[in-house]
Protein backbone atom coordinates (compact mmCIF):
# COMPACT_ATOMS: atom_id res chain seq x y z
CA UNK A 1 0.00 0.00 0.00
CA UNK A 2 1.57 3.15 -1.15
CA UNK A 3 2.17 5.93 1.80
CA UNK A 4 -0.74 8.36 0.11
CA UNK A 5 -3.03 4.97 0.80
CA UNK A 6 -2.29 4.96 4.33
CA UNK A 7 -2.71 8.33 5.03
CA UNK A 8 -6.06 9.24 6.42
CA UNK A 9 -8.27 12.09 5.45
CA UNK A 10 -7.88 15.68 6.71
CA UNK A 11 -11.33 15.55 8.04
CA UNK A 12 -11.69 11.71 8.39
CA UNK A 13 -13.92 10.93 11.63
CA UNK A 14 -14.86 6.97 12.58
CA UNK A 15 -18.43 5.97 11.67
CA UNK A 16 -20.65 7.34 15.02
CA UNK A 17 -22.79 4.13 15.45
CA UNK A 18 -19.56 2.12 16.18
CA UNK A 19 -19.73 4.17 19.80
CA UNK A 20 -21.42 2.88 22.37
CA UNK A 21 -24.78 4.65 22.83
CA UNK A 22 -26.78 5.55 26.01
CA UNK A 23 -30.74 6.53 25.83
CA UNK A 24 -31.87 9.61 24.19
CA UNK A 25 -34.91 11.47 24.35
CA UNK A 26 -34.98 13.86 20.90
CA UNK A 27 -38.94 14.49 21.51
CA UNK A 28 -39.06 15.44 24.73
CA UNK A 29 -35.24 17.02 24.46
CA UNK A 30 -37.48 19.44 21.83
CA UNK A 31 -40.55 19.55 23.66
CA UNK A 32 -38.61 21.05 26.73
CA UNK A 33 -36.63 23.57 24.59
CA UNK A 34 -39.91 24.87 22.70
CA UNK A 35 -41.14 25.45 26.48
CA UNK A 36 -38.23 27.46 27.33
CA UNK A 37 -38.11 29.41 24.64
CA UNK A 38 -41.52 29.90 24.56
CA UNK A 39 -41.40 30.94 28.12
CA UNK A 40 -38.04 33.36 27.68
CA UNK A 41 -40.21 34.51 24.41
CA UNK A 42 -43.19 35.91 26.61
CA UNK A 43 -41.12 37.32 28.99
CA UNK A 44 -38.89 39.40 26.92
CA UNK A 45 -41.67 40.63 25.25
CA UNK A 46 -43.73 41.52 28.36
CA UNK A 47 -40.60 43.35 30.53
CA UNK A 48 -39.16 44.98 26.84
CA UNK A 49 -41.41 45.45 24.08
CA UNK A 50 -40.02 46.07 20.88
CA UNK A 51 -39.41 49.57 19.68
CA UNK A 52 -41.97 51.52 17.40
CA UNK A 53 -41.10 55.27 16.56
CA UNK A 54 -43.71 55.87 14.08
CA UNK A 55 -43.07 57.11 10.64
CA UNK A 56 -41.97 60.52 9.89
CA UNK A 57 -45.16 61.94 7.61
CA UNK A 58 -43.69 64.41 5.23
CA UNK A 59 -46.75 66.45 6.59
CA UNK A 60 -43.95 66.65 9.98
CA UNK A 61 -41.15 67.11 7.91
CA UNK A 62 -43.01 70.36 6.71
CA UNK A 63 -43.79 71.43 10.23
CA UNK A 64 -40.69 70.47 11.84
CA UNK A 65 -38.00 71.56 9.28
CA UNK A 66 -39.85 73.87 6.48
CA UNK A 67 -36.73 75.26 5.43
CA UNK A 68 -35.44 71.33 5.04
CA UNK A 69 -38.19 70.55 2.71
CA UNK A 70 -37.93 73.73 0.75
CA UNK A 71 -34.31 73.47 0.26
CA UNK A 72 -34.93 69.64 -0.65
CA UNK A 73 -37.52 70.84 -3.43
CA UNK A 74 -34.86 73.03 -5.03
CA UNK A 75 -32.67 70.67 -5.07
CA UNK A 76 -34.57 67.89 -6.73
CA UNK A 77 -35.37 70.99 -9.50
CA UNK A 78 -31.77 72.15 -9.54
CA UNK A 79 -30.46 67.99 -9.95
CA UNK A 80 -28.38 68.32 -7.24
CA UNK A 81 -30.05 66.17 -4.64
CA UNK A 82 -28.79 62.34 -3.81
CA UNK A 83 -31.50 61.15 -6.17
CA UNK A 84 -31.13 63.45 -8.90
CA UNK A 85 -27.55 62.47 -9.35
CA UNK A 86 -28.08 58.55 -8.58
CA UNK A 87 -27.47 56.73 -11.79
CA UNK A 88 -29.11 52.95 -12.20
CA UNK A 89 -31.86 51.71 -10.81
CA UNK A 90 -33.29 55.07 -10.84
CA UNK A 91 -31.92 57.18 -13.79
CA UNK A 92 -29.03 57.57 -15.45
CA UNK A 93 -27.38 60.56 -14.24
CA UNK A 94 -24.41 58.92 -12.89
CA UNK A 95 -22.96 55.43 -13.35
CA UNK A 96 -23.14 53.81 -10.04
CA UNK A 97 -20.46 52.64 -7.69
CA UNK A 98 -17.65 50.44 -9.26
CA UNK A 99 -15.89 47.25 -8.06
CA UNK A 100 -12.73 48.00 -10.34
CA UNK A 101 -13.61 47.61 -14.24
CA UNK A 102 -17.00 46.20 -13.15
CA UNK A 103 -20.11 48.53 -12.74
CA UNK A 104 -22.79 46.99 -11.44
CA UNK A 105 -25.81 49.21 -12.17
CA UNK A 106 -24.86 49.91 -15.35
CA UNK A 107 -25.36 46.13 -15.88
CA UNK A 108 -28.49 46.10 -14.24
CA UNK A 109 -29.77 49.07 -15.84
CA UNK A 110 -32.37 51.50 -14.65
CA UNK A 111 -35.56 49.07 -13.45
CA UNK A 112 -37.28 52.35 -11.44
CA UNK A 113 -37.05 54.88 -13.65
CA UNK A 114 -37.23 58.23 -11.09
CA UNK A 115 -37.05 61.87 -12.66
CA UNK A 116 -36.32 63.92 -9.35
CA UNK A 117 -37.35 67.25 -10.01
CA UNK A 118 -40.57 66.01 -12.31
CA UNK A 119 -41.70 63.31 -10.36
CA UNK A 120 -41.03 64.64 -6.92
CA UNK A 121 -42.08 68.77 -7.33
CA UNK A 122 -43.22 69.12 -11.04
CA UNK A 123 -46.25 66.31 -11.15
CA UNK A 124 -47.57 66.67 -7.34
CA UNK A 125 -47.78 70.32 -8.12
CA UNK A 126 -49.91 70.62 -11.42
CA UNK A 127 -52.45 69.01 -8.73
CA UNK A 128 -52.47 72.67 -6.98
CA UNK A 129 -53.92 74.15 -10.06
CA UNK A 130 -56.23 76.36 -8.15
CA UNK A 131 -53.70 78.03 -6.72
CA UNK A 132 -53.04 81.17 -9.60
CA UNK A 133 -49.29 81.74 -8.42
CA UNK A 134 -48.41 77.97 -8.74
CA UNK A 135 -50.00 77.58 -11.87
CA UNK A 136 -48.46 80.53 -13.24
CA UNK A 137 -44.50 78.82 -11.70
CA UNK A 138 -45.86 75.88 -13.77
CA UNK A 139 -46.11 77.77 -17.01
CA UNK A 140 -42.82 79.58 -16.64
CA UNK A 141 -41.20 76.73 -15.70
CA UNK A 142 -42.87 74.28 -18.40
CA UNK A 143 -41.73 76.83 -21.30
CA UNK A 144 -37.78 77.77 -20.43
CA UNK A 145 -35.02 75.49 -21.19
CA UNK A 146 -33.31 73.08 -19.52
CA UNK A 147 -29.84 75.19 -19.03
CA UNK A 148 -32.57 78.19 -17.73
CA UNK A 149 -34.44 75.73 -15.32
CA UNK A 150 -30.88 74.43 -14.03
CA UNK A 151 -29.75 78.44 -13.80
CA UNK A 152 -32.65 79.36 -11.46
CA UNK A 153 -33.01 76.62 -9.46
CA UNK A 154 -29.12 76.48 -8.70
CA UNK A 155 -29.45 80.17 -8.12
CA UNK A 156 -31.83 79.95 -5.36
CA UNK A 157 -30.21 76.58 -3.89
CA UNK A 158 -26.87 78.56 -3.48
CA UNK A 159 -28.87 81.86 -2.20
CA UNK A 160 -30.79 79.58 0.29
CA UNK A 161 -27.90 77.87 1.74
CA UNK A 162 -26.55 81.08 1.90
CA UNK A 163 -29.63 82.52 3.85
CA UNK A 164 -29.65 82.61 8.22
CA UNK A 165 -31.14 79.67 8.59
CA UNK A 166 -31.62 78.54 4.73
CA UNK A 167 -34.85 80.87 5.70
CA UNK A 168 -36.59 81.18 2.35
CA UNK A 169 -37.96 84.43 4.09
CA UNK A 170 -34.11 85.51 4.11
CA UNK A 171 -32.93 85.28 0.72
CA UNK A 172 -31.18 87.68 -0.97
CA UNK A 173 -32.39 88.98 -3.68
CA UNK A 174 -31.77 87.42 -7.58
CA UNK A 175 -33.02 85.76 -11.05
CA UNK A 176 -35.18 82.23 -9.20
CA UNK A 177 -37.37 82.56 -11.92
CA UNK A 178 -40.82 80.22 -10.61
CA UNK A 179 -38.15 78.10 -8.35
CA UNK A 180 -39.56 80.33 -4.94
CA UNK A 181 -42.98 79.84 -5.72
CA UNK A 182 -42.61 76.27 -6.77
CA UNK A 183 -40.58 75.31 -3.38
CA UNK A 184 -43.18 76.94 -1.90
CA UNK A 185 -45.92 75.37 -3.32
CA UNK A 186 -44.23 72.36 -2.29
CA UNK A 187 -44.25 73.03 1.17
CA UNK A 188 -47.56 73.96 0.87
CA UNK A 189 -48.80 70.42 -0.43
CA UNK A 190 -46.19 68.57 2.09
CA UNK A 191 -47.93 70.73 4.76
CA UNK A 192 -51.39 69.83 4.04
CA UNK A 193 -50.65 65.64 4.03
CA UNK A 194 -51.29 65.57 0.42
CA UNK A 195 -47.88 65.00 -0.78
CA UNK A 196 -47.54 62.09 0.49
CA UNK A 197 -50.14 60.26 -1.59
CA UNK A 198 -49.28 61.95 -4.00
CA UNK A 199 -46.08 60.27 -4.52
CA UNK A 200 -46.57 56.98 -3.70
CA UNK A 201 -49.88 56.44 -5.61
CA UNK A 202 -48.73 57.80 -8.88
CA UNK A 203 -48.76 54.17 -9.94
CA UNK A 204 -51.02 52.16 -8.19
CA UNK A 205 -54.52 53.40 -6.44
CA UNK A 206 -53.33 50.87 -3.34
CA UNK A 207 -49.78 52.56 -3.01
CA UNK A 208 -48.08 49.66 -1.12
CA UNK A 209 -44.59 51.09 -3.18
CA UNK A 210 -43.09 54.10 -0.42
CA UNK A 211 -40.01 54.16 -2.37
CA UNK A 212 -40.36 57.91 -4.41
CA UNK A 213 -41.80 59.13 -0.53
CA UNK A 214 -38.88 57.51 1.05
CA UNK A 215 -36.08 58.22 -1.61
CA UNK A 216 -37.64 62.62 -1.44
CA UNK A 217 -37.64 62.47 2.25
CA UNK A 218 -33.63 60.79 2.38
CA UNK A 219 -33.18 63.56 0.19
CA UNK A 220 -33.31 66.00 3.21
CA UNK A 221 -31.64 66.13 6.00
CA UNK A 222 -34.18 65.77 8.58
CA UNK A 223 -34.27 61.97 8.16
CA UNK A 224 -30.85 61.75 8.61
CA UNK A 225 -31.11 64.07 11.70
CA UNK A 226 -33.75 62.05 13.47
CA UNK A 227 -31.44 59.36 12.77
CA UNK A 228 -28.50 60.12 14.39
CA UNK A 229 -29.93 61.59 16.97
CA UNK A 230 -30.80 57.96 17.81
CA UNK A 231 -27.65 56.83 17.08
CA UNK A 232 -28.46 55.54 13.50
CA UNK A 233 -26.16 57.11 11.24
CA UNK A 234 -23.56 54.95 8.63
CA UNK A 235 -20.72 55.62 11.23
CA UNK A 236 -22.50 54.74 14.11
CA UNK A 237 -23.32 51.18 12.97
CA UNK A 238 -26.31 52.25 12.29
CA UNK A 239 -27.39 49.68 10.24
CA UNK A 240 -27.33 47.00 12.99
CA UNK A 241 -29.40 49.60 15.67
CA UNK A 242 -33.07 50.44 16.25
CA UNK A 243 -34.57 53.00 17.99
CA UNK A 244 -34.28 52.77 21.97
CA UNK A 245 -32.15 50.84 24.26
CA UNK A 246 -33.13 47.23 21.71
CA UNK A 247 -30.53 44.69 20.40
CA UNK A 248 -31.33 45.49 16.88
CA UNK A 249 -29.50 43.29 14.16
CA UNK A 250 -26.10 42.45 16.20
CA UNK A 251 -25.69 39.20 13.25
CA UNK A 252 -24.66 42.28 10.99
CA UNK A 253 -21.90 43.51 12.89
CA UNK A 254 -19.47 42.05 10.49
CA UNK A 255 -20.93 44.15 7.67
CA UNK A 256 -21.62 47.08 9.95
CA UNK A 257 -17.55 47.22 11.25
CA UNK A 258 -16.11 47.32 7.64
CA UNK A 259 -17.99 50.89 7.28
CA UNK A 260 -16.17 51.75 9.87
CA UNK A 261 -12.33 51.16 9.23
CA UNK A 262 -9.98 52.46 5.67
CA UNK A 263 -10.61 52.10 3.44
CA UNK A 264 -14.30 51.77 3.34
CA UNK A 265 -14.57 54.61 5.48
CA UNK A 266 -13.30 56.68 3.11
CA UNK A 267 -13.86 55.02 -0.36
CA UNK A 268 -16.40 56.34 -3.07
CA UNK A 269 -17.34 52.49 -3.98
CA UNK A 270 -17.81 51.47 -0.01
CA UNK A 271 -21.09 49.45 -0.92
CA UNK A 272 -19.89 47.72 -3.67
CA UNK A 273 -16.70 46.67 -1.87
CA UNK A 274 -17.55 45.69 1.05
CA UNK A 275 -20.56 43.36 -0.28
CA UNK A 276 -18.03 42.31 -2.59
CA UNK A 277 -15.76 41.19 0.90
CA UNK A 278 -18.64 39.94 2.59
CA UNK A 279 -19.70 37.84 -0.18
CA UNK A 280 -16.05 36.58 -0.45
CA UNK A 281 -16.42 35.52 3.60
CA UNK A 282 -19.68 34.12 3.28
CA UNK A 283 -18.71 31.99 0.61
CA UNK A 284 -15.54 30.76 2.50
CA UNK A 285 -17.62 30.25 5.88
CA UNK A 286 -19.46 28.00 3.59
CA UNK A 287 -16.57 26.13 2.37
CA UNK A 288 -14.58 26.09 5.95
CA UNK A 289 -14.82 21.64 5.55
CA UNK A 290 -12.80 22.12 1.91
CA UNK A 291 -10.46 24.90 2.97
CA UNK A 292 -6.95 23.08 4.23
CA UNK A 293 -6.14 24.86 7.39
CA UNK A 294 -8.88 26.10 7.98
CA UNK A 295 -10.64 22.83 8.30
CA UNK A 296 -8.45 21.39 10.55
CA UNK A 297 -8.47 24.66 12.60
CA UNK A 298 -10.59 23.71 15.50
CA UNK A 299 -7.94 20.53 16.16
CA UNK A 300 -5.43 22.57 16.95
CA UNK A 301 -7.59 25.59 18.86
CA UNK A 302 -8.01 22.64 21.57
CA UNK A 303 -11.77 24.32 22.24
CA UNK A 304 -13.01 21.03 21.37
CA UNK A 305 -11.41 19.50 25.01
CA UNK A 306 -13.78 21.49 26.83
CA UNK A 307 -16.91 19.93 24.74
CA UNK A 308 -15.43 16.53 24.88
CA UNK A 309 -14.63 15.68 28.28
CA UNK A 310 -13.77 12.86 30.65
CA UNK A 311 -13.63 9.86 28.08
CA UNK A 312 -17.14 8.89 29.02
CA UNK A 313 -17.43 7.86 25.35
CA UNK A 314 -14.73 5.54 25.47
CA UNK B 1 -58.38 -17.47 -4.52
CA UNK B 2 -54.86 -17.94 -2.78
CA UNK B 3 -53.68 -15.08 -0.95
CA UNK B 4 -51.47 -12.58 -1.76
CA UNK B 5 -48.54 -11.36 -0.01
CA UNK B 6 -48.52 -7.53 -0.25
CA UNK B 7 -44.89 -7.16 0.36
CA UNK B 8 -44.07 -9.34 -2.27
CA UNK B 9 -44.21 -6.83 -5.07
CA UNK B 10 -41.44 -4.78 -3.37
CA UNK B 11 -39.28 -7.62 -3.15
CA UNK B 12 -39.73 -8.62 -6.67
CA UNK B 13 -38.23 -5.06 -7.74
CA UNK B 14 -37.74 -1.90 -5.86
CA UNK B 15 -37.63 0.23 -9.28
CA UNK B 16 -40.23 -1.03 -11.34
CA UNK B 17 -42.65 1.87 -10.77
CA UNK B 18 -41.78 5.82 -10.11
CA UNK B 19 -43.69 5.40 -7.03
CA UNK B 20 -41.24 3.02 -5.26
CA UNK B 21 -38.29 4.15 -6.65
CA UNK B 22 -39.12 7.35 -5.02
CA UNK B 23 -40.36 5.28 -1.69
CA UNK B 24 -37.44 3.27 -1.77
CA UNK B 25 -34.88 6.90 -2.36
CA UNK B 26 -37.01 8.81 1.06
CA UNK B 27 -35.87 5.14 2.92
CA UNK B 28 -32.51 4.94 2.13
CA UNK B 29 -32.01 8.87 3.09
CA UNK B 30 -31.42 8.22 6.05
CA UNK B 31 -30.22 4.85 7.70
CA UNK B 32 -33.15 2.77 9.34
CA UNK B 33 -34.16 3.83 12.93
CA UNK B 34 -31.80 6.99 12.57
CA UNK B 35 -34.93 9.40 11.75
CA UNK B 36 -35.78 9.38 15.39
CA UNK B 37 -33.67 7.61 17.58
CA UNK B 38 -34.05 7.10 21.03
CA UNK B 39 -30.24 6.29 21.75
CA UNK B 40 -27.27 8.46 20.96
CA UNK B 41 -23.77 8.00 21.29
CA UNK B 42 -22.40 8.45 24.71
CA UNK B 43 -20.29 10.97 23.64
CA UNK B 44 -22.97 13.20 23.45
CA UNK B 45 -23.33 14.60 26.62
CA UNK B 46 -22.76 18.05 27.14
CA UNK B 47 -24.74 21.56 26.97
CA UNK B 48 -23.49 22.94 23.63
CA UNK B 49 -25.49 19.57 21.86
CA UNK B 50 -28.63 21.69 23.29
CA UNK B 51 -28.20 24.75 21.32
CA UNK B 52 -29.33 23.02 17.87
CA UNK B 53 -32.58 21.93 19.17
CA UNK B 54 -32.94 25.18 21.46
CA UNK B 55 -32.75 27.03 17.43
CA UNK B 56 -34.74 24.31 15.97
CA UNK B 57 -37.43 25.30 18.87
CA UNK B 58 -37.29 29.34 18.82
CA UNK B 59 -37.98 28.94 14.97
CA UNK B 60 -40.90 27.42 15.77
CA UNK B 61 -41.91 30.44 17.69
CA UNK B 62 -40.92 32.89 15.42
CA UNK B 63 -42.81 31.18 12.58
CA UNK B 64 -45.76 31.17 15.04
CA UNK B 65 -45.89 34.86 16.03
CA UNK B 66 -44.98 35.34 12.52
CA UNK B 67 -48.26 34.11 11.20
CA UNK B 68 -50.31 35.75 14.12
CA UNK B 69 -49.02 38.94 12.89
CA UNK B 70 -49.91 38.33 9.55
CA UNK B 71 -53.87 38.25 10.71
CA UNK B 72 -53.94 41.68 11.44
CA UNK B 73 -51.76 43.07 8.16
CA UNK B 74 -48.56 45.12 8.79
CA UNK B 75 -49.91 47.87 10.19
CA UNK B 76 -52.36 45.91 12.66
CA UNK B 77 -49.72 46.21 15.65
CA UNK B 78 -48.82 50.25 15.95
CA UNK B 79 -52.55 50.27 17.05
CA UNK B 80 -53.31 46.69 18.73
CA UNK B 81 -52.07 46.05 22.45
CA UNK B 82 -51.92 42.62 21.44
CA UNK B 83 -50.55 42.86 18.53
CA UNK B 84 -47.82 44.80 19.53
CA UNK B 85 -47.16 41.91 21.86
CA UNK B 86 -47.42 39.68 19.45
CA UNK B 87 -44.70 41.67 17.50
CA UNK B 88 -42.81 41.96 20.97
CA UNK B 89 -43.00 37.68 20.84
CA UNK B 90 -41.72 38.06 17.41
CA UNK B 91 -38.80 40.47 17.64
CA UNK B 92 -37.53 38.64 21.23
CA UNK B 93 -38.23 35.24 19.32
CA UNK B 94 -35.75 36.09 16.53
CA UNK B 95 -33.03 37.19 18.68
CA UNK B 96 -33.01 33.69 20.78
CA UNK B 97 -33.32 32.41 17.37
CA UNK B 98 -29.91 34.66 16.25
CA UNK B 99 -28.27 34.08 19.76
CA UNK B 100 -28.47 30.21 19.53
CA UNK B 101 -27.98 29.28 16.46
CA UNK B 102 -24.70 31.88 16.37
CA UNK B 103 -23.91 29.45 20.19
CA UNK B 104 -24.85 26.33 18.03
CA UNK B 105 -22.20 27.10 14.64
CA UNK B 106 -19.54 28.05 16.69
CA UNK B 107 -20.26 24.69 19.03
CA UNK B 108 -20.11 22.70 15.62
CA UNK B 109 -16.95 24.95 14.63
CA UNK B 110 -14.70 24.06 17.46
CA UNK B 111 -16.20 20.36 17.10
CA UNK B 112 -15.35 20.46 13.52
CA UNK B 113 -18.37 18.80 13.01
CA UNK B 114 -18.01 18.82 9.27
CA UNK B 115 -15.63 15.44 9.88
CA UNK B 116 -16.52 11.80 8.53
CA UNK B 117 -18.28 13.21 5.30
CA UNK B 118 -20.34 15.96 7.00
CA UNK B 119 -19.00 19.03 5.01
CA UNK B 120 -22.60 19.30 3.53
CA UNK B 121 -23.81 19.86 7.18
CA UNK B 122 -21.87 22.58 8.06
CA UNK B 123 -22.50 23.99 4.60
CA UNK B 124 -26.84 23.79 5.08
CA UNK B 125 -25.76 25.08 8.53
CA UNK B 126 -24.42 28.36 7.26
CA UNK B 127 -26.39 28.76 4.37
CA UNK B 128 -29.58 28.84 6.84
CA UNK B 129 -27.67 31.20 8.59
CA UNK B 130 -27.69 33.55 5.41
CA UNK B 131 -30.85 33.22 4.60
CA UNK B 132 -32.05 33.71 7.96
CA UNK B 133 -30.09 36.89 7.84
CA UNK B 134 -32.07 38.04 4.94
CA UNK B 135 -35.57 37.04 5.94
CA UNK B 136 -34.82 39.15 9.34
CA UNK B 137 -33.50 41.88 7.54
CA UNK B 138 -36.84 41.90 5.63
CA UNK B 139 -38.52 41.96 8.53
CA UNK B 140 -37.24 45.27 9.74
CA UNK B 141 -38.35 46.62 6.15
CA UNK B 142 -41.71 46.01 6.76
CA UNK B 143 -42.35 47.35 10.22
CA UNK B 144 -44.02 50.78 8.89
CA UNK B 145 -42.08 52.77 11.26
CA UNK B 146 -39.01 55.12 11.64
CA UNK B 147 -36.78 52.24 11.65
CA UNK B 148 -37.95 50.70 8.59
CA UNK B 149 -37.76 53.98 6.61
CA UNK B 150 -34.55 54.14 7.84
CA UNK B 151 -32.97 51.24 7.56
CA UNK B 152 -34.80 50.88 3.97
CA UNK B 153 -33.41 54.40 2.79
CA UNK B 154 -29.87 53.11 4.19
CA UNK B 155 -29.82 49.53 2.70
CA UNK B 156 -30.60 50.70 -1.01
CA UNK B 157 -27.19 51.96 -1.40
CA UNK B 158 -25.69 48.81 -1.29
CA UNK B 159 -27.78 46.74 -2.56
CA UNK B 160 -28.38 49.21 -5.92
CA UNK B 161 -24.10 49.13 -5.40
CA UNK B 162 -24.33 45.41 -5.97
CA UNK B 163 -27.05 45.35 -8.72
CA UNK B 164 -29.35 43.43 -6.70
CA UNK B 165 -31.55 46.70 -5.64
CA UNK B 166 -32.75 46.76 -9.44
CA UNK B 167 -34.66 43.68 -8.79
CA UNK B 168 -34.91 43.37 -4.95
CA UNK B 169 -36.56 46.82 -4.14
CA UNK B 170 -36.19 47.45 -0.50
CA UNK B 171 -38.13 50.59 -0.03
CA UNK B 172 -41.48 48.72 -2.27
CA UNK B 173 -42.95 47.86 1.24
CA UNK B 174 -45.22 45.19 -0.62
CA UNK B 175 -42.37 43.52 -2.55
CA UNK B 176 -41.00 42.88 0.70
CA UNK B 177 -43.65 41.68 3.02
CA UNK B 178 -44.23 39.00 0.41
CA UNK B 179 -40.34 38.37 0.43
CA UNK B 180 -40.38 38.11 4.05
CA UNK B 181 -43.18 35.65 4.76
CA UNK B 182 -43.59 33.86 1.61
CA UNK B 183 -40.30 33.16 -0.03
CA UNK B 184 -37.31 33.88 2.22
CA UNK B 185 -38.96 31.18 5.15
CA UNK B 186 -39.81 28.92 1.91
CA UNK B 187 -36.03 28.81 1.65
CA UNK B 188 -34.58 28.85 5.26
CA UNK B 189 -37.59 25.93 5.83
CA UNK B 190 -36.15 23.98 2.71
CA UNK B 191 -32.67 24.17 3.94
CA UNK B 192 -33.11 23.52 7.63
CA UNK B 193 -34.99 20.82 6.67
CA UNK B 194 -32.07 19.86 4.77
CA UNK B 195 -30.05 20.05 7.62
CA UNK B 196 -31.74 18.07 9.92
CA UNK B 197 -31.79 15.47 7.72
CA UNK B 198 -28.20 15.42 6.63
CA UNK B 199 -27.57 15.65 10.61
CA UNK B 200 -29.64 12.42 11.19
CA UNK B 201 -28.25 10.69 8.15
CA UNK B 202 -24.84 10.89 9.13
CA UNK B 203 -25.33 10.82 12.94
CA UNK B 204 -23.06 13.25 15.51
CA UNK B 205 -20.07 13.39 14.61
CA UNK B 206 -17.30 11.70 17.15
CA UNK B 207 -15.10 13.63 19.19
CA UNK B 208 -11.76 15.10 17.63
CA UNK B 209 -9.21 12.63 17.77
CA UNK B 210 -11.49 9.60 18.82
CA UNK B 211 -10.48 6.28 17.14
CA UNK B 212 -13.18 3.78 16.14
CA UNK B 213 -14.18 1.52 19.35
CA UNK B 214 -14.73 -1.74 17.38
CA UNK B 215 -11.48 -1.21 15.34
CA UNK B 216 -13.11 -0.37 12.08
CA UNK B 217 -12.09 2.38 9.76
CA UNK B 218 -12.96 4.41 7.34
CA UNK B 219 -11.19 3.02 3.73
CA UNK B 220 -8.55 6.09 3.39
CA UNK B 221 -9.27 9.11 1.01
CA UNK B 222 -7.09 11.98 0.58
CA UNK B 223 -9.56 14.12 0.03
CA UNK B 224 -12.63 14.95 2.86
CA UNK B 225 -15.26 15.48 0.82
CA UNK B 226 -18.76 12.84 0.38
CA UNK B 227 -18.07 13.10 -3.47
CA UNK B 228 -14.13 12.07 -3.48
CA UNK B 229 -14.15 9.62 -0.48
CA UNK B 230 -15.44 6.33 -0.94
CA UNK B 231 -18.13 5.35 1.14
CA UNK B 232 -17.89 3.43 4.60
CA UNK B 233 -18.87 -0.03 3.70
CA UNK B 234 -17.36 -1.90 6.10
CA UNK B 235 -18.15 -3.22 9.81
CA UNK B 236 -21.57 -3.59 11.47
CA UNK B 237 -24.81 -2.91 9.45
CA UNK B 238 -22.72 -1.65 6.40
CA UNK B 239 -25.20 -3.69 4.20
CA UNK B 240 -28.16 -1.62 5.51
CA UNK B 241 -26.92 1.67 5.35
CA UNK B 242 -27.76 4.26 2.09
CA UNK B 243 -24.69 5.39 -0.08
CA UNK B 244 -21.94 8.00 1.53
CA UNK B 245 -24.65 7.44 5.03
CA UNK B 246 -22.86 6.59 8.28
CA UNK B 247 -24.32 2.96 8.92
CA UNK B 248 -27.05 2.29 11.13
CA UNK B 249 -28.48 0.96 14.22
CA UNK B 250 -26.24 1.03 17.04
CA UNK B 251 -27.51 -1.60 18.71
CA UNK B 252 -26.29 -4.36 16.25
CA UNK B 253 -22.25 -3.99 17.70
CA UNK B 254 -21.92 -0.46 20.03
CA UNK B 255 -22.13 -1.42 23.54
CA UNK B 256 -24.77 0.48 25.18
CA UNK B 257 -23.71 2.82 28.51
CA UNK B 258 -25.67 4.80 30.54
CA UNK B 259 -29.52 3.04 29.43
Amino acid sequence: MSATATRRSATWAPDSHDFPTRRYDLVKEFVIALVVMLVLTIVAALVFSSPDDSALSLQRWAQEAPNDVVATATGELAGTTTTATYGPPYNTNADGQSLGPIVLPKLTGVTQPIDAADDFVITPLRTLSSDPAVAAALRQWSSASADQRTKWAQAYSDALAAAPDGDPAKVASGDYGPVPALAKGELALASSGALEGLLSSRTSFFGTDSTKPLLFLADGSYLEDQARVQNLGGDQWGIMNETGNYPGQPWLWLYAFWYQIPPFSTSDNADVQVWALMILLSIGFICIPWIPGLRTLPKHLGVHKLIWRGGRWR
Amino acid sequence: MSRTDPAAPMRAGSHDSWTRALSGWIEGLVPKGQWLPDRQPAYVASWIYVFGVACLASLVVVIASGLVLTFGGITWWHTNSFGHFVNSMHLWSVELFFATMVIHLWGKFFMAAWRGHRGMTWATGALAFFGSLGTAFTGYLIQTNFDAQWISTQAKDGLNAAGVGAYFNVMNVGQMVLWHVSFLPLVVGVIVGLHLLLVRRRGVVPPIGAESPVGVESPVAAEPSGASAPPETSGPGAAAAPPGAARPTAGVSAQEVGS
